[in-house]
């Protein structure tokens, strides 16, 4: 899960990262009020999930109060990458000596969190590390130890030269580590950490992400997500228990496992379709699960056919063929449906399925061929 | 001959009295796994299924049944302490089905279950069978045929539509693994790659990869210097957007990184056989089988 720069800004400074003062906004009154607290030029910055903002125009500089408000009625509203800003964080414009940066993400080579440094910050450092590789210094942190003083300084003298600005950068550090398992981060990130003409070294960007299965046993954290920020048919999908992405193409999949609806969707490219979605419907599977999926991808106006593509396992296939009864009877699905399914029970959901008129394909090519077929006959 | 488990594996439940652990407990014991012992604190003394006897702790099941490998069905808050208590009891391999097991509890599982020298599969994965001798997770047995294609996997239901081709072309196989779906985990392809690579049972292997993380490159370097034996590769995702975790937490392109296509042409350059459809795996492999 993604947070918003403000939010993460919130977790930063409660663990004494030093940041400039501001606060967030959702009407341009609130941004001009921010602004006049703070005094002096600020930034307004959007507030969505997605890179880029500044290219797009959703981060503007205001000389006062007056501007603050009117930038924030332009950014307010505006989409980025599709996604409509909600909220502005406005801040302190801050004088700025040098710029570095500082991540700590989740690392699955290492096993371990890892921090990545880069005296070269305020840019991408993607880009940073595929071009000019020396500019980044790397440090695994053992996690039953932590981030020990010593590897912590080492860090921070890889960015100043000056010990006291590497002091407090060193603290900043173990305060990112803090932050970081504190709140079962995959990703930490401060780009950039500025210093400032008068010798301080501050946080002007605060970037986070949490690791999805650490929110069952953080409420708190859990409340963070935003989901006016998310499609809504995802939404309507995690509160079903089921794991829905949208995309762009017309074939509906509705798969049982992670791998398989993956290679469903594949496999309809490869036979010349385009898959609407992601969709797993899980393993242990009741026929609800399947009334919900249904419900989800027939709100997408884009699709013309479904696939279901089910190997029964755990996975009971009547308890399928039960949720497309169940489906059909509750609500119209104007597009056809083709079903694939094998394995626990198969027989038993065979029968349903002819039971209001439907077939059942055992083999998952023939499957995606017909309903690719299908598709194009429909375009 | 096989990998990992065979008809000495002697299984502790670690959760055996769950609605999961109970239900895969039937199913491990029909097809004919040593389940020698099972693990609730709290139920200690009672009999699973009239048989199996139920121990408070995992230490106490295997000094009173001499249990090897322990298989954990307890749910994510309690499936690190789970781990810990399987690897101080001695257990060399210990199998996590569990899927949502925060990743910050598994980077301080995974060094401690290596320094007790104990092999960790998964979390969130499927568990391993050797087909005919014992079945160690969710993987329907009935699928499989004892034979001599190993096969390591990073999903569940996909690897079943695959064993399930191999079976119908009586192609059978010597041991099925699926290191699961996590970013972190304590067995990866290359440890599974190693074992089959030194299993005399084994004359294939088939490796089914998915997109995120850089494990499966790295595998193919490893087959490309250490493995003589045939590879048939697959890579699912290829149609997935950059930044979103498709159902497994690990399987996430991050940047321009972890992408199908980089993962493909790393098998590739290995001479992996690729599979461009789940399907192509029977004519793939029986064009390398003797």
């Amino acid at each position: 899960m993604n947070l918003h720069e403000y939010q993460g800004r919130a977790l930063f400074r409660a663990a004494g990262i030093p940041m400039p003062d501001g606060d967030v906004a959702s009407t341009p009154s609130e941004a001009e009020a921010i602004a006049r607290r703070v005094g002096g030029t600020v930034v307004v910055k959007a507030q969505v999930h997605a890179g880029g903002r500044g290219k797009a125009g959703g981060v503007k500089l205001a000389k006062n109060a007056a501007e603050a408000a009117e930038a924030a009625e332009k950014i307010l509203g505006m989409a980025i990458k599709g996604l409509v800003v909600q909220r502005v964080l406005v801040v302190p414009a801050a004088d700025i000596a040098s710029e570095a940066y500082v991540g700590l993400i989740m690392d699955r080579a290492t096993q371990r969190p890892v921090f990545m440094v880069s005296p070269a910050g305020g840019i991408d450092i993607e880009e940073v590390a595929a071009k000019t590789p020396e500019k980044i210094r790397r440090l695994a942190v053992d996690p039953r130890y932590g981030l020990l003083p010593h590897q912590a300084l080492q860090l921070a003298l890889f960015l100043y030269q000056d010990i006291a600005k590497a002091r407090a950068a060193a603290r900043i550090m173990e305060q990112l580590y803090q932050v970081f398992t504190g709140n079962g981060c995959s990703l930490a990130e401060i780009n950039p950490l500025v210093t400032t003409p008068d010798g301080r070294v501050v946080a002007l960007d605060a970037k986070i992400s949490i690791d999805d299965n650490e929110l069952d046993r953080r409420p708190d954290l859990a409340l963070l997500r935003d989901e006016s920020a998310e499609e809504p048919s995802e939404v309507q999908a995690r509160r079903a228990n089921l794991t829905f992405i949208k995309l762009e193409g017309n074939v509906g999949c509705v798969v049982n496992g992670a791998g398989l609806a993956m290679a469903t969707m594949d496999l309809v490219k490869f036979y010349g379709g385009e898959p609407a979605n992601f969709l797993d419907i899980g393993g242990s599977s009741n026929p609800d699960k399947v009334v919900n999926a249904l419900r989800i991808i027939t709100s997408d106006a884009n699709v013309k056919a479904i696939l279901f593509n089910i190997f029964g396992g755990i996975t009971r296939t009547d308890d399928v063929a039960n949720g497309i009864k169940t489906a059909l009877s509750q609500f119209p699905v104007k597009v056809p449906i083709v079903v694939r399914l094998t394995g626990t029970n198969e027989a038993e959901a065979v029968k349903i399925l002819q039971g209001i008129g439907m077939t059942a394909l055992s083999d998952m090519d023939e499957a995606v061929q017909k309903v690719v077929a299908l598709v194009r006959g429909a375009a | 001959m096989s990998i990992f488990i065979d008809k000495g594996t002697r299984l502790v439940v670690q959760g055996i009295t769950g609605r999961d652990g109970s239900f895969h407990t039937r199913q491990m014991l029909e097809y004919g796994t040593q389940v020698v012992a099972g693990v609730t604190p709290g139920k200690g003394g009672q009999l699973f299924e009239g048989k199996v006897p139920v121990f408070n702790t995992v230490e106490e099941a295997v000094t009173a049944t001499g249990a090897n490998t322990s298989v954990i069905y307890v749910p994510p808050a309690g499936a690190a302490g789970a781990i810990f208590e399987a690897a101080d009891a001695g257990l060399g391999l210990v199998v996590c089905i569990t899927e949502g097991v925060p990743v910050m509890d598994m980077t301080r599982v995974l060094p401690y279950v290596r320094e007790r020298g104990a092999r960790l599969l998964g979390p969130n994965c499927p568990g391993l069978i050797t087909p005919g001798a014992s079945k160690v997770g969710i993987i329907p047995g009935n699928i499989c045929l004892p034979g001599r294609v190993g096969l390591v996997s990073r999903s569940g239901t996909l690897t079943y539509e695959v064993v399930n081709h191999l079976t119908r072309h009586k192609i059978g196989q010597s041991t099925c693994v699926g290191i699961g779906g996590d970013p972190l985990n304590g067995t990866s392809f290359i440890d599974c790659l190693r074992a089959f690579q030194d299993d005399p049972g084994t004359e294939l292997i088939v490796m089914m990869g998915e997109i995120g993380g850089t494990d499966e490159q790295n595998a193919a370097a490893f087959v490309r210097d250490h493995v003589t034996k045939p590879v048939v590769g697959f890579i699912a995702g290829q149609t997935a957007p950059p930044g979103r975790r498709m159902g497994h937490a690990g399987a996430i392109i991050s940047g321009s990184s972890g992408t199908a296509a980089e993962k493909i042409a790393a098998f590739e350059a290995a001479k992996i056989a690729v599979m461009r459809r789940p399907v192509d795996v029977v004519e793939l492999v029986k064009a390398r089988l003797k």
